[in-house]
């Protein structure tokens, strides 16, 4: 599987994302500048985590008129794979590839720790790898993380199925205490309508090498892998 | 002719504004309890280059849907004046 990860002026977590991908997965990965138009025929477009822009007016409000946001919307449109992670799910709510927008943490913190999250969809191509009922252990760290979208909104995505995943606590409680940032309905990652647009706020590719002694972010990537290779 | 907007961005009345709320707090310490629900956001100057304030106010307000305000979490406010 060929994965293009997009680095824009200030991404941070892109090498960790394009190290899981070719030195753990083993698939082919190319890097996008953010100012190329072609996707090089990628199955799968990564956005990964950092600062796009210094997060200058909101995080990912610039990134997404970078030159390559055209094409990885028409790829989207088309039912490409796209999956955004931290600062890329920012980037893809503020482009319209997925619902929602990510507001301030609610305690007004940066939080960089591990935290749970339990899937709510596992028939999606990021998570029908991930053992039901399971709590994944995966890192945030983040200031603007607050999940919001408006009541309406947020019941067409709980009929629809698009809340991928909710924080939980270890024993995957989703309880008020183990939402870290305020989110609402605790959500921690969705997908479009149509599924082929993904994003989350914590960081698969910070769990996936067994020397962080920590690889509950491999499902995701496993998932992906399963699916598209099937 | 040349109009200057200036545009303010506020977050959504129905939403919690973590720095608004750090600030309220603050005034209790320096003195000032009577001072409360401290709302930020952000106050964003522009140029534009318009046939006439009509059209300013229809550029001004395309740059707040499109670039400077997220409607899902923020509100816009637009006032024009003709550069002198």
């Amino acid at each position: 599987m060929k994965f293009g990860v997009v680095i824009f002026p200030g991404s941070n977590c892109d090498h960790d994302m394009i190290y899981v991908l070719r030195k753990i997965m083993g698939q082919e990965v190319v890097e996008l500048w953010h100012k190329e138009t072609s996707l090089q025929k990628c199955d799968m477009i990564i956005l990964p985590g950092g600062f796009s822009y210094g997060d200058y007016l909101r995080s990912g409000a610039i990134a997404r008129f970078s030159p390559i946001m055209e094409k990885i919307s028409e790829f989207a449109d088309k039912g490409g794979y796209v999956f955004g992670v931290c600062n890329g799910f920012q980037i893809a709510c503020e482009a319209g590839l997925l619902p929602g927008a990510l507001l301030h943490n609610s305690d007004r913190k940066f939080h960089c720790k591990n935290v749970f999250i339990k899937t709510q969809n596992n028939h999606t191509l990021i998570t029908s790898g991930i053992p039901k009922d399971k709590a994944l252990k995966i890192p945030i760290a983040h200031g603007e993380g607050n999940y919001f979208n408006d009541a309406e909104s947020l019941k067409q995505m709980n009929e629809n199925g698009q809340i991928l995943f909710r924080y939980c606590d270890e024993k995957g409680n989703i309880t008020p205490e183990a939402n870290p940032n305020g989110s609402i309905e605790n959500i921690a990652g969705v997908c479009n309508a149509k599924k082929n647009v993904f994003g989350m706020m914590p960081h698969p590719e910070r769990a996936s090498d067994t020397e962080l002694g920590n690889t509950d972010g491999k499902f995701l990537f496993e998932s992906i892998l399963s699916l598209v290779q099937a | 002719m040349k109009f200057k907007a200036e545009i303010n961005v506020m977050p959504l009345k129905a939403l919690l504004d973590p720095q608004g709320k750090a600030v309220t707090g603050s005034m209790k310490n320096i003195g000032l309890p009577e001072i409360t629900n401290v709302r930020i956001g952000k106050h964003i100057s522009i140029e534009i280059e318009a046939a006439s304030k009509e059209a300013a106010q229809k550029k001004a307000e395309e740059s707040c849907k499109k670039l400077l305000a997220n409607p899902i979490m923020e509100f816009f406010e637009i006032s024009i004046e003709e550069s002198k």
